[in-house]
């Protein structure tokens, strides 16, 4: 292409910021935190109860703080409901091939699903009376079913944002289709980040809890398999990285995110007690930093 | 439907006047850079520097030059919305703000708009902003206001060489093709059209003649739609989440089953 590596090169700046990127980091754990929550309720043991219920704990807000982030970043934010409703004919507002469309629903409905499971959570740690509360928590069949669909929709929120990205005509969003997959991985990580760092800030050291930072050590792996797929996916773009964003990417998400996260988990005698919130601590802010590199490194080309 | 309506921009006879950017923002109303006080770029003749919200019309100079500047030549070029066939910035808009009208023409209407900025982002010519007045993203109408009324846009009314023409497709296409011949015959080879086959996006409804590579005018050379990415980014999203999931269950499960292997008799 005589020099420029791709046609997206040509194209303008959306000016997505801070809130956007914060958007993606709280939507990310929204989403991930409930799905892991779901997990345990439907594959963990009865003992870890407390902890599928930080994880509803954690997602409610999550997706309150999400709403108003994205509202806040419309320049016409008193219209936001026109993503939900067409504006002159009061009819549902659906797009299926846009990815802002559907996410707009998505995220409603999962907070609605987020909703009725923090209810749930606070009913069962007997935080609210309300007996009616306990149908909305596992064992029984509603409990479930709210499990699995809000879990799935945890997923859609936490990922639907990276194939938003691609589905742009921006460079390095639209350079590769693997944003969406990054950005699922990534809220898994992260959320399991957070749920290990808040169960042992509640001095929780159950079973469960190791298993959540097992699994959070097999989802850094992944993540990084994918960081990999991503950046030879973008072929010569990737060249684009050649400067501090891409620094930032190596040394934020890679080093600081990943490897010592990992080589913490590995040699647990660096720093003994503190090892395992070290590692979940260093996890979060790499997945903070590889929404800040994603977004921002966008404007850089 | 009315017959398709755009632009054909012949660069080669582009005087860089600007008298389509002044009656564009006459007629449209729109607001001065900086409030009135000019600011020079120092790019060349080019103090409009982008198409953004309040500039719908931009003349591009490009200065082609040997350094010692004995040689060379001025390209020069008018660009505005392609009010592309297969137009990106309206398949994205989750608000249905931006329409296709009557004249085949894509209009973002600026009561439905709120300002999420994905058709910026998906416009793959980088034509589309937010008008700081409105709050909203705006762009090149096509003055749709003048062609309900039988009018002619501002731009083309007011171009003193006819650089930019407007009128249906068909006709803009024969006429645009024999110029093409005309170049040809009179020894420029380069002379081609950008955008005026369904190859592109299936067609821009404002395509141009240019005698030069797109890029050097700022042009995607290979400009695609943002589905390109919906089908396959979703199936790696779900590929993803499956990974997660079962890294999840086998985290959560194996400890369950090693705990049972130990309290096994």
């Amino acid at each position: 292409m005589n020099g420029v590596p791709s046609s997206t090169y040509f194209t303008a700046s959306p000016e997505w910021g801070w809130l956007i990127i914060l958007y993606f980091f709280f939507g990310g754990l929204a989403g991930g935190c409930y799905f892991i929550a779901a997990l345990i309720d439907l594959f963990g043991r009865p003992e870890d109860r407390p902890l599928a219920r930080l994880g509803y704990y954690v997602a409610f807000p999550c997706v309150i703080i999400s709403g108003i982030l994205l509202t806040v970043d419309l320049t016409r934010p008193e219209r936001f409901w026109h993503m939900l409703l067409e504006a002159n004919t009061l009819r549902p507002m659906f797009k299926p091939w846009s990815p802002m469309s559907v996410g707009a629903w998505a995220l409603l409905i999962f907070g609605l699903f987020s909703f009725v499971s923090f209810l749930g959570a606070l009913v069962e740690g007997d935080r609210l009376s309300w007996r009616g509360g306990r149908l909305f928590r596992p064992p029984g069949i509603l409990g479930r079913v709210i499990a699995v669909i809000g879990g799935l929709l945890g997923f859609y929120v936490a990922g639907y944002t990276g194939v938003l990205l691609a589905v742009t005509n921006r460079p390095i969003w639209s350079d590769t289709p693997l944003l969406g997959m990054l950005f699922v991985v990534s809220a898994a990580s992260i959320s399991a980040a957070l749920m290990i760092l808040l169960a042992h800030r509640y001095r929780w050291i159950t079973p469960g809890v190791a298993a959540l930072h097992r699994m959070d050590l097999w989802v850094i792996i992944l993540e990084f398999l994918v960081l990999i797929a991503v950046v030879i996916s973008l072929g010569p773009v990737a060249w684009a990285w050649l400067n501090a964003w891409g620094l930032l990417f190596f040394l934020g998400v890679i080093v600081l995110g990943m490897l010592i996260p990992l080589a913490l988990y590995w040699r647990r005698d660096w720093l003994g007690d503190h090892n395992v919130t070290a590692s979940a601590a260093l996890v979060l802010v790499g997945g903070f930093i590889l929404r800040v590199v994603i977004v921002l490194s966008s404007e850089a080309v | 439907m009315a017959e398709p309506m755009g632009f054909y921009t012949d660069t080669t006879v582009c005087i860089g006047c600007k008298a389509c950017e002044v009656a564009c923002k006459e007629w449209n109303q729109l607001p001065a850079t900086n409030g009135g006080l000019n600011t020079l770029s120092g790019d060349s003749y080019d103090n409009t520097r982008r198409l953004d919200g309040i500039h719908w019309r931009h003349v591009k100079f490009i200065e082609q030059f040997t350094e010692d500047r004995k040689d060379g030549r001025w390209l020069l070029m008018s660009d505005v919305c392609k009010h592309c066939v297969h137009a990106a910035c309206l398949e994205v808009c989750p608000t249905n703000a931006i329409i296709r009208t009557e004249f085949d023409t894509v209009v973002i209407q600026s009561d439905t708009c709120n300002g999420c900025r994905d058709c910026i982002a998906a416009c793959p010519f980088g034509v589309i902003d937010i008008n700081p007045a409105s709050g909203t993203a705006q762009k090149c109408t096509l003055c749709y206001d003048r062609l309900q009324g039988g009018m002619e846009p501002a731009c083309s009314k007011a171009c003193p060489t006819d650089s930019i023409q407007f009128g249906t497709i068909r006709e803009l296409r024969d006429r645009a093709n024999k110029r093409v011949q005309q170049l040809h015959d009179g020894g420029e080879k380069r002379a081609y059209l950008y955008g005026a086959d369904e190859k592109m996006l299936g067609g821009l409804n404002s395509f141009y003649l240019l005698v030069d590579r797109p890029e050097v005018y700022g042009l995607p050379p290979d400009p695609k739609m943002p589905s390109r990415n919906l089908l396959s980014g979703s199936l790696y999203s779900i590929f993803g989440a499956i990974l997660v999931g079962l890294i999840g269950i086998f985290s959560f499960r194996n400890r369950g089953l090693r705990e049972h292997q130990e309290v096994r008799p």
